[in-house]
């Protein structure tokens, strides 16, 4: 194999070592990696804690919105019932299918990979593990305020896709739809953090020797789910905010009588929600591939198809978008290009569900609860997926869309792809976690239930659909041959509601949570998380020479266990993993890792309280949570980047390694490139709707500001630019370890002020031509996008601040520096982003 | 009356014009096409459980996922793509034509229904019910006066949106006589469940009998009246409802010009007579709760039933 890195692969025959390991050595690491005790769990941070207790968290959003459709379901047992009024039924729905969607589907997918990745990395943690904690608790406050809105009757009842104009003020003028709006848009926010570090995670934690080519197939899933969400949320993000400043300030984005346009808003929650539905089922289809191998015992037939169909599907996803919308009137040729493309997404499902039956039919199944949960899975979601054929046709989904007939669709699809495997992974996995598995017998019982109950609910449905029964309906009239079929799938949901309920039982009898004696491989699995852990995850980090190693090399638990790998032992002192390279993963340095701290924890509780303040338009103590929030953000930064003396180390065989680097080599690189994106899109987006809404109502559009301007505006952003640059060079020719004096902070915050500059001139000059962002669709979008910037831009000048401070107390020494790094690429991509923004509004012809 | 609106069989499968038929054979095509495909599936997921080996030697390797997942689905999709193309592709086409119009405007959570004359002036309006002769393609011109709404007559068309600041365009065709139940199909909030209204479909002599009566009423003076129509306007009706050749002339509401001919209430969730009238104004708000109509509950037994005879008279 070529070399990425210069390493040379003739060291990994050094492996396993075979010179004894210091005394002492294996205590110095559980004393390291020991968790806080009694209240101070509160700060821990480890991937163990953090995604054990996300699983947990986002399966009790499971059991709320489950309890809700139960509810649902006995409204809509006979015609005209009582149970639920009309306005709790209209929030029921609307909780169903937000919390399924944000709180358990994405959130549950995300925790999985928390607590499986670094195991099956072999990593020690994930490479940011204070996000982590973040993104969860985030999540989990956010996610639990939100969902307590309904017992005061503050639940948004919008429906999942809230399109407006029905959840514009004039027709919503209640908070519940803010509620909405900010709610999600902040655990939105959590979702990114989570992807941020997985993308890291994958692509440079991963355990020396494990190519890309070797990586496990749930690895590849979250892969491509992290990138999907960094694309797809931001659109999300930005039609949540537009809405919200269109409630709350009046910018007409979509009120039709000022040149906005309600599909605006269809077309931007589409883009995020087509691609929402593989970002769920990828992930499972990832568990699905690894449990399929398990159950046959042997290795997964067609590996690269199955990667091919990963990316492929990823990739389609984000063509799709619109066939959400046939029924809105769109031109001819549009239809027939979303209809294809439809088509063409069922490819790559078909890939996988093949190489799940080829896999099975190369081994012999050993039947476990897992494996029915798997065989179970693949039937299901081939239903689901050829109704999503039906449906992909235009003239068919004209009759059936917005019936029970999709209803029935998307819970096969959604249930068959995700759920189903989610629970088989429950039952697969939780050996890795507790100290005796779950019980077979109990998980049979779980498994027939909740496969009899989908299809007593759900199958008749199809049915209902032809009927003419419209979804997201509180009731339907007597006389339409409607009560029979709804009775049978509400007695179909009970008996779906029983099988989760034998699960929770076997839980509260079989769980019991551990982090270092666990039950093990019960089902004699390949892949690295099986590996003896602790803590710490695995004592030393292995030598991975094959895609299923605990099968193709059986010594090789001892040999992690006896420390016979890399980092068996702590260099530092301090938490530490390994960093290996994108492609070929070969060791590149020692990451420090940070410890327990409350500040992610305060910074989460801040930030909710921002939202949470916002949605009852409480704006200075929002504003308030906002400086406490960057405190406690910018306290849990000061101590991640730490300067430390040593500056090499022995990582096992004799192999050298640099302790922390800087540059495109570092994972914070990598980190702040996937930020990046994300913000970006969100600028691009903007863009897109600016655009649009020209396409829709051209004849509200006026002149933009005069050209002279438009060139100093580039000027300030170039300058800026070049003050960046000239920040990064400054430090660069500084000594190893020598303080540069004042020039490159305050290069740096030059850089900064100029942005601040440019975006002044943008606005005033806009202003100048009498535009407001009230007036019209153009005026709306026009500021948002300079709004957007705007955020930008404060970022950047508190990051500056914080550079200074940093400088101020000796941290900023030559001749690299990861905070300056970070600071200096994000005033560069600012500049960046204002100059094609304002280049492409005030250049644009239109008006 | 009820029972021939919906029920069995499901409308969808069940089409009375040609802009639905052509869908149903397409419906039944893709449900074999469905159940088939899941057979095989499990066919071989049972092989490679529990068959003979040689048959799951030839299932366990990667040329069955060539085969069977990429191969077969190209297929059968590309063939499937092109022959639903051209199956139905004169319902993708532009509508241009000079057929007749009727605008229906979605509102909260009513149809407003207009015919419109060539020019495209309203010239006569009604609500919750469209009337259309058989065997002739009728446009409707589907706009939205608040949120987005959707119109569909599962036995005559497919669904289409009616959206704010839009006009789409959909044609309909009933090729046999009768009462075909429509529903809206978007959530528009509050009682969206209780958004409906009935397309009558006549025999064409039928038709233009229909619509030369409808005609030679709006031109009469409205001569009707008794207590009821006193009542009427004294309750404040008229501010939200017009009644042609009276003092009514409110436009929120539906036009009850001809209230006494249609066939149901409170946008097709009730049949239409003197009961089904006293209990609407009544008590509207219990029958369809969050509507815009207020329960005239502070009105007499009597007074109710004094207006709800004097509207049976709106023919």
């Amino acid at each position: 194999m070529k070399s990425e890195t210069g390493f040379d692969h003739a060291l990994y025959a050094r492996f396993p070592t075979t010179n004894p390991r210091p005394e002492g050595e294996l205590e110095e690491l559980e004393r390291i990696w020991c968790a806080p005790r009694g209240w101070q769990y509160l700060k821990a941070v480890n991937n163990n804690y953090i995604g054990f207790i996300y699983v947990v968290t986002a399966l009790c959003f499971f059991l709320a919105a489950g309890i809700l459709s139960l509810g649902m379901r006995v409204q809509l047992a006979a015609p005209m019932m009582d149970f639920l009024p009309q306005d709790t039924y209209n929030q029921f729905f609307t909780m169903h299918g937000t919390v399924m969607m944000f709180l358990f589907a994405v959130p549950m997918v995300e925790a999985i990979g928390v607590m499986l990745l670094p195991q099956m990395l072999a990593a020690r943690d994930l490479p940011f593990p204070r996000l982590s904690a973040y993104a969860y608790w985030a999540y989990a406050v956010g996610g639990g305020f939100f969902f307590c809105s309904l017992f005061i009757g503050l639940a948004p009842d919008g429906g999942w896709f809230m399109y407006p104009p029905l959840t514009s003020l004039q027709y919503s003028p209640g908070i519940n739809t803010d509620m909405w709006l900010l709610g999600i848009g902040f655990i939105e926010i959590s979702a990114i953090a989570g992807a941020v570090e997985i993308i890291v995670g994958v692509l440079r934690t991963r355990a020396p020797g494990m190519t890309l080519d070797r990586m496990p197939m749930f690895v590849w899933a979250m892969l491509a789910f992290a990138v999907m969400i960094l694309i797809a949320f931001p659109s999300v993000i930005l039609c949540t905010l537009l809405l919200e400043l269109e409630r709350a300030f009046n910018w007409p984005f979509f009120d039709a009588t000022r040149g906005g346009d309600p599909m605006l808003w269809q077309h931007l929650f589409w883009f995020f929600g087509h691609p929402e539905v593989y970002i769920i089922f990828l992930p499972a289809a990832g568990l699905m591939s690894m449990m399929v191998s398990t159950a046959a015992q042997t290795p997964l037939v067609g590996y690269r198809l199955n990667v091919l169909a990963i990316v492929a599907t990823a990739f389609i996803s984000f063509g799709v978008w619109a066939h959400h919308m046939f029924a809105t009137g769109m031109p001819r040729v549009s239809t027939g290009y979303f209809s294809a493309a439809s088509m063409a997404v069922s490819l790559p499902a078909g890939i996988q569900v093949f190489c799940w039956i080829a896999t099975l039919a190369s081994g012999r199944i050993r039947w476990s609860t897992p494996a029915l949960f798997v065989v179970g899975s693949v039937m299901i979601f081939t239903m689901g997926g050829l109704t999503g054929v039906m449906v992909g046709m235009v003239p068919f989904d004209w009759q059936v869309h917005d019936t029970y007939f999709i209803v029935a669709h998307f819970h096969y699809v959604l249930i068959g792809g995700m759920v189903f495997p989610v629970f088989g992974a429950f039952y697969y996995w939780a050996g890795m976690t507790s100290s005796r598995p779950l019980s077979e017998r109990l998980g049979r019982w779980t498994f027939w239930l909740m496969f009899a109950g989908l299809h007593i609910t759900f199958l008749p449905m199809h049915l209902t659909g032809f009927m003419g029964m419209p979804r997201r309906v509180y009731t339907y009239l007597p006389d339409r041959g409607l009560d029979l079929l709804n009775q049978i799938s509400t007695v179909g949901s009970f008996v779906m509601a029983a099988g989760v309920l034998v699960f929770l039982i076997d839980c509260a009898r079989n769980f019991r949570f551990t982090t270092d004696n666990d039950a093990g491989n019960t089902y004699n699995a390949g892949t690295l998380e099986w590996l003896p852990t602790g803590l710490y995850s695995t004592r030393s980090i292995p030598l991975v020479r094959s895609r299923d190693p605990l099968w193709d090399q059986p010594e090789l638990g001892k040999d992690v266990e006896e420390g016979r790998y890399f980092l068996p032992g702590s260099i530092t002192g301090l938490r530490e993993t390994l960093v290996t390279s994108p492609i070929n993963a070969e060791p590149q340095y020692v990451q420090l890792m940070p410890g327990p701290s409350v500040w992610p924890l305060a910074s989460a509780i801040f930030t909710a309280g921002i939202f949470l303040a916002l949605t009852v338009q409480a704006y200075t103590f929002s504003a308030v949570s906002c400086v406490f929030m960057l405190y406690a953000t910018l306290r849990w930064l000061w101590e991640t980047d730490r300067s430390i003396s040593l500056k090499k180390g022995d990582v096992g065989g004799g192999i050298i390694l640099p302790i922390t680097i800087t540059g495109p080599g570092s994972h914070s690189w990598w980190a702040l490139n996937a930020t990046i994106v994300c913000i970006g899109m969100i600028g691009l987006m903007t863009m897109f709707a600016y655009l649009y809404l020209y396409g829709i109502h051209p004849e509200v559009w006026t002149a933009p500001p005069a050209l002279l301007q438009t060139g100093g505006i580039a000027v300030l952003l170039l300058l800026a630019l070049g003050a960046a640059w000239l920040s990064r060079r400054w430090l660069a020719r500084t000594a190893d370890g020598e303080f540069p004096g004042q020039g490159p902070w305050m290069s740096a915050a030059a850089g900064a002020c100029l942005l601040a500059l440019a975006l002044y001139w943008d606005v005033t000059g806009w202003s100048g031509t009498g535009l407001l962002p009230t007036a019209t669709g153009q005026g709306a979008t026009v500021f948002a996008l300079l709004a957007h910037q705007g955020m930008c831009v404060v970022t950047a000048i508190i990051m500056a601040a914080y550079l200074a401070w940093r400088s101020a107390r000796g941290l900023l020494t030559g001749s690299a520096n990861v905070t300056l790094d970070v600071v200096v690429r994000w005033i560069g991509f600012c500049a960046l982003q204002g100059l094609v923004g304002s280049m492409v509004l005030r250049l644009f012809p239109g008006g | 009356m009820f029972d021939a609106l919906w029920g069995w069989p499901p409308p969808v499968l069940d089409p009375a014009g040609p802009y639905a038929d052509k869908v149903t054979v397409l419906a039944w095509v893709l449900l074999a096409l469905g159940v088939i495909v899941t057979a095989i599936v499990c066919a071989a997921l049972w092989v490679a459980i529990k068959g003979p080996a040689r048959w799951k030697q030839r299932l366990g390797g990667e040329s069955a996922v060539w085969i069977g997942g990429i191969a077969f689905p190209g297929v059968v999709l590309t063939a499937l793509l092109f022959w639903g193309l051209t199956l139905t592709a004169d319902l993708t086409d532009d509508i241009t034509g000079t057929e007749p119009r009727i605008r229906v405007t979605g509102e909260m959570w009513w149809f407003r229904v207009q015919y419109l004359d060539p020019a495209g002036r309203v010239v006569m309006e009604d609500a919750n019910e469209i009337h259309l002769p058989v065997g002739q393609p009728v446009v409707l011109e589907l706009r939205s006066a608040d949120v987005i709404h959707n119109f569909w007559v599962p036995h005559l068309s497919g669904k289409k949106d009616m959206l704010p600041g839009r006009t789409n365009l959909l044609r309909i065709q009933a090729d046999k006589a009768g009462q075909f139940g429509g529903v809206c199909a978007e959530y528009c909030g509050g009682p969206h469940a209780l958004m409906g209204f009935v397309a009558i479909a006549h025999q064409p002599a039928d038709y233009a009998r229909w619509q030369q009566g409808r005609m030679g009423r709006l031109a009469q003076v409205n001569a009707t009246g008794g207590p009821g129509r006193q009542l009427f306007m004294e309750s404040g009706c008229g501010a939200c409802h017009r009644v042609a050749g009276t003092e009514a002339n409110g436009l929120a509401g539906p036009d009850l010009t001809h209230v006494g001919t249609r066939a149901t209430l409170g946008a097709g969730i009730l049949p239409n007579h003197r009961g089904t009238l006293i209990g609407w104004i009544g008590d509207s708000q219990g029958i369809k709760p969050g509507n815009r109509m207020p329960s005239y509950d502070t009105l007499s037994a009597a007074e109710l039933t004094a207006i709800a005879g004097w509207l049976e008279q709106q023919q």
